[in-house]
């Protein structure tokens, strides 16, 4: 096990290498100047070029590229163009609002999308069945701003039971922490539901069938114990490798929901950066995703192990 | 043995002394001990007042800095931070400091810092490279006077040092402003009514102000950027939400204060909540414009631009762009209608109306062969979006072969300085909108500019008449010569077709009625507000 986890650690590297030099390259040949940004729209073509050089953006991109690895590998992701901020103060102040964002998101999904997969497989067939796969199909169908909006509309305006907007840290309390992140963590998981209620359904239909299952009953075990020790356990390698690669979507793709919410991510961090060409932060935050990829498909190999004992690494 | 009546003495001596000491606390906080949440018409990123032309990063430095000057509803420079003379000669200005103020790191603010911040303003802003190309000397006398001597007469000293955008001449201390105008500062200390709290700055989402304690504000009653700063509120945060559906729902449900502009379409939202009041704080508004590329055919050729100018409908690109009539105005004037130079000076023969068959006739006229005219449409910026839909279409009625080119905001303010060809990466025509105090006199407007390829605003229109003109306003000396100078130079534009102005809208705002005292004006300012 530990071996395999070397090797996949330093196959990530040349992994975190290939997709520096692509984003580095995408952003450079992709129209759009932070000169501009910065400058303002009344700067005059000369003012530009000045702070064009004072940038190094003047510099010949190999020169400009081995700067930034040179830094990289010094752990210094960088300055914003634009603010002046330090790139790793910023993912820093926008992490924490979306790893809680996707942490409850995937709480809830698990919490919600598993039982009412186990119960409609359980019941295939029946109106509890019908129910949970017509309302999956709404929840995929609708757009996730869609959802955010009558949530908003009936839980924060009409029943005033939740904030409309806005995020709070954990270490600010628990009552505003779970006060603004129910709202938005339903909207995101919503989809996420769906999908899964509907892949754990089938997932424990092909399970149901197995001689084992019939063997288990047989042997007088609750239905309970049939569902959740011996079927779900063995249906559970695809399901969790959906959790694991939602989870991975969340964090990259909650711009829309931290948006509606008001929630400052790193989703809205990296459409304000692509949309000024602030190309350290632009490379930094793919950089991170990057790697959240690469870790969470690592943990998510592992998990197999962990429930199903005939895969050994 | 505790005697009981001296024991109950004591306690009532010590309730006395505790609602005494209750009594001063809350004497001593301010009478509105609170946070003013607004949402801001941007994400406040750049943080360098001189540095960029930005307007947020002008809205920023308002908190954070103080002027010389400041100027009034009347458009009259007034005294700041400094009271002037002016020698019999017209030459020499004196600016004294008035005594007490402070830099928010408590240093004194004295005449060098003064002097320094000046230059730098200077060899940044075009204005402010425009005074300094007639100054002679600038100097600090003592640690309160600065004083100015000019090379040659230029009567708009004052208004330039008062102008309040879109970069307005700041003072900072000297460590600071000596910093290259194209490099940023590397602190935020200034001497304005507001402390920036650089720990709790996250760019592009949340700013925080807190009120400046030992800020000395005028005694005068505040008018625009003049008068008294007096700051009622502990502290101001800049909040930004990415949809404006959630910050309209933000101001309903108390969480925001105020929202700097609001989209038309979602008003209707506003108007009927309870508590909340929509208005246009800005009452002088906004130009909406399109610029041509003088470089280039077709619009190298003056019959060309002038059948692209009467081809254009004022009316319909406003309706497009605002829709309610209230907030737009069709206006000839290249110094906006509300403005004190405003005049129909020239504008016969500006239809303002889109006279296609008019402008077929100069097409046919120039013997326009058909080269395409390639405008830049950003589709990302709703205020921008639709001028060159509308333009596209009347140009098409007219006779162009017109290339309709979507692009973001920001790919289009890159590309808008290519001065390649048309077909290799270059434009022919884009558009934008000015707030009038940018646009309000033939100095400060960035378009009335002749210098051509080298100097000129993009689009690089090379004529020397102008250049002329503007020179001869900027040593007027009087109200009605500039008048008389500023009507010459918009009917020599209007002829050259230097910029085609498209009207003027005004941006609505919508706040809490809990904040009183807000101020009209070209910026959006923090001081004399309360909040119950």
């Amino acid at each position: 096990m530990l071996s395999y986890f070397v090797r996949r650690v330093i196959a990530a590297i040349p992994v975190m290498l290939v997709v520096a030099l692509f984003v580095f390259l995408l952003l450079r040949l992709s129209p759009g100047d932070p000169a501009a940004i910065i400058a303002g729209d009344m700067a005059t073509p000369e003012q530009l070029a000045r702070i064009r050089a004072a940038l190094g953006l003047d510099e010949p991109l190999y020169i400009q590229f081995f700067v930034w690895l040179g830094e990289l590998l010094r752990g210094d992701f960088g300055t914003s163009l634009i603010s002046q901020t330090p790139v790793l103060t910023m993912i820093h102040q926008r992490l924490e609002p979306t790893l809680s964002l996707a942490l409850v998101s995937i709480l809830f999904t698990v919490l919600i999308s598993v039982p009412l997969g186990v119960i409609a497989a359980w019941r295939h067939g029946s109106f509890i069945d019908n129910f949970v796969m017509s309302a999956s199909v709404v929840g995929f169908s609708v757009p996730v701003f869609v959802i955010g909006y009558l949530l908003i509309q009936l839980f924060a305006i009409e029943l005033r039971w939740f904030p409309v907007q806005g995020f709070r840290s954990l270490f600010d309390g628990v009552g505003p922490f779970v006060s603004r992140i129910v709202l938005p963590a339903l909207t995101l998981s919503s989809i996420y539901i769906a999908l899964i209620s509907r892949m754990t359904r089938a997932s424990m239909l092909e399970v149901l069938d197995e001689d084992y299952i019939r063997t288990a009953r047989a042997k007088g075990l609750g239905e309970r114990a049939v569902l959740f020790r011996h079927a779900l356990r063995n249906a559970a390698v695809p399901i969790l490798t959906v959790i694991g690669t939602g989870f991975a979507l969340m964090v990259s793709g909650v711009v829309v929901t931290e948006s509606v919410f008001n929630i400052p991510g790193l989703g809205r961090l990296i459409v304000d950066a692509v949309l000024a060409r602030d190309y350290p932060v632009i490379q930094g935050l793919i950089l991170l995703t990057s790697g959240l990829y690469v870790v969470i498909n690592l943990l998510i190999d592992l998990s197999y192990a962990a429930t199903d004992p005939r895969i050994r690494y | 043995m505790i005697d009981p009546k001296l024991l109950q003495i004591d306690l009532r001596k010590l309730l006395g002394a505790a609602l005494l000491g209750a009594g001063a606390m809350a004497a001593s906080m301010p009478a509105s001990a609170q946070t003013v949440n607004a949402m801001m018409h941007s994400g406040l990123r750049v943080l360098d007042p001189i540095l960029t032309t930005a307007h947020i990063t002008r809205n920023h430095g308002y908190m954070v800095y103080d002027t010389l000057l400041g100027m009034d509803e009347n458009f009259r420079p007034q005294p700041q931070m400094a009271d002037w003379q002016v020698s019999d000669d017209g030459l020499t200005y004196t600016f004294t400091l008035r005594e007490g103020l402070e830099w928010h790191d408590g240093t004194p603010v004295t005449a060098a810092d003064c002097v320094a911040s000046l230059q730098r303003w200077g060899s940044r802003d075009s204005g402010g490279q425009m005074l300094m190309s007639h100054v002679a000397s600038l100097e600090a006398s003592d640690d309160r006077t600065i004083t100015l001597t000019l090379a040659d007469q230029f009567g708009y000293v004052l208004e330039l040092i008062a102008k309040p955008s879109s970069v307005p001449a700041f003072m900072m201390p000297t460590r600071l402003a000596e910093t290259p105008s194209d490099q940023p500062i590397p602190e935020q200390i200034g001497s304005g009514p507001f402390r920036f709290v650089s720990q709790e700055f996250d760019p592009g989402n949340r700013v925080v102000y807190e009120k400046f304690e030992d800020y000395v504000p005028r005694s005068e009653p505040p008018s625009w950027t003049a008068g008294g700063k007096v700051v009622n509120v502990d502290r101001v945060e800049w909040l930004t939400m990415p949809d404006q559906q959630t910050a309209v729902n933000a101001l309903n449900s108390g969480d925001l204060d105020f929202i700097e502009q609001v989209p038309i379409d979602l008003l209707p939202l506003l108007e009927g909540s309870d508590g909340v009041s929509t208005g246009a704080i800005n009452p002088l508004g906004y130009q909406t414009m399109g610029r041509m590329n003088f470089l280039y055919p077709p619009f190298d050729d003056i019959k060309v631009r002038q059948a692209a100018l009467v081809a254009l409908d004022q009316e319909d690109v406003l309706a497009a762009l605002i829709g309610n009539p209230e907030y737009y105005e069709v206006c000839p004037s290249f110094y906006g209608c509300q403005s004190p130079l405003a005049s129909d000076e020239g504008t016969e023969g500006f239809t303002a109306n889109g006279d296609i068959e008019r402008a077929q006739a100069l097409l046919e006229e120039a013997g326009y062969d058909g080269t395409p005219v390639v405008i830049l449409q950003p589709t990302d910026v709703a205020t921008v979006s639709p001028q060159p839909v509308v333009a596209a279409q009347a140009l098409r009625q007219a006779g162009f072969n017109v290339q309709l080119q979507p692009m973001d905001w920001q790919t289009l303010v890159s590309r808008r300085a290519s001065q390649q060809p048309p077909s290799e990466g270059g434009w022919n025509l884009f558009f934008t909108n000015w707030i009038i105090p940018e646009v309000w006199n033939p100095i400060v407007n960035p378009m009335l500019n002749g210098h051509g390829r080298e100097g000129g605003f993009f689009g690089w229109p090379t004529d020397p008449e102008l250049d002329r003109l503007r020179g001869e306003f900027a040593a007027a000396q009087d109200d009605a010569e500039r008048e008389r100078i500023a009507g010459v130079i918009q009917a020599h534009a209007l002829e050259q077709v230097n910029y085609i102005p498209l009207g003027d809208y005004r941006s609505v705002s919508a706040w809490s009625d809990q904040l009183e005292g807000l101020l009209p004006g070209p910026v959006p300012v923090f001081w004399n507000l309360t909040k119950d």
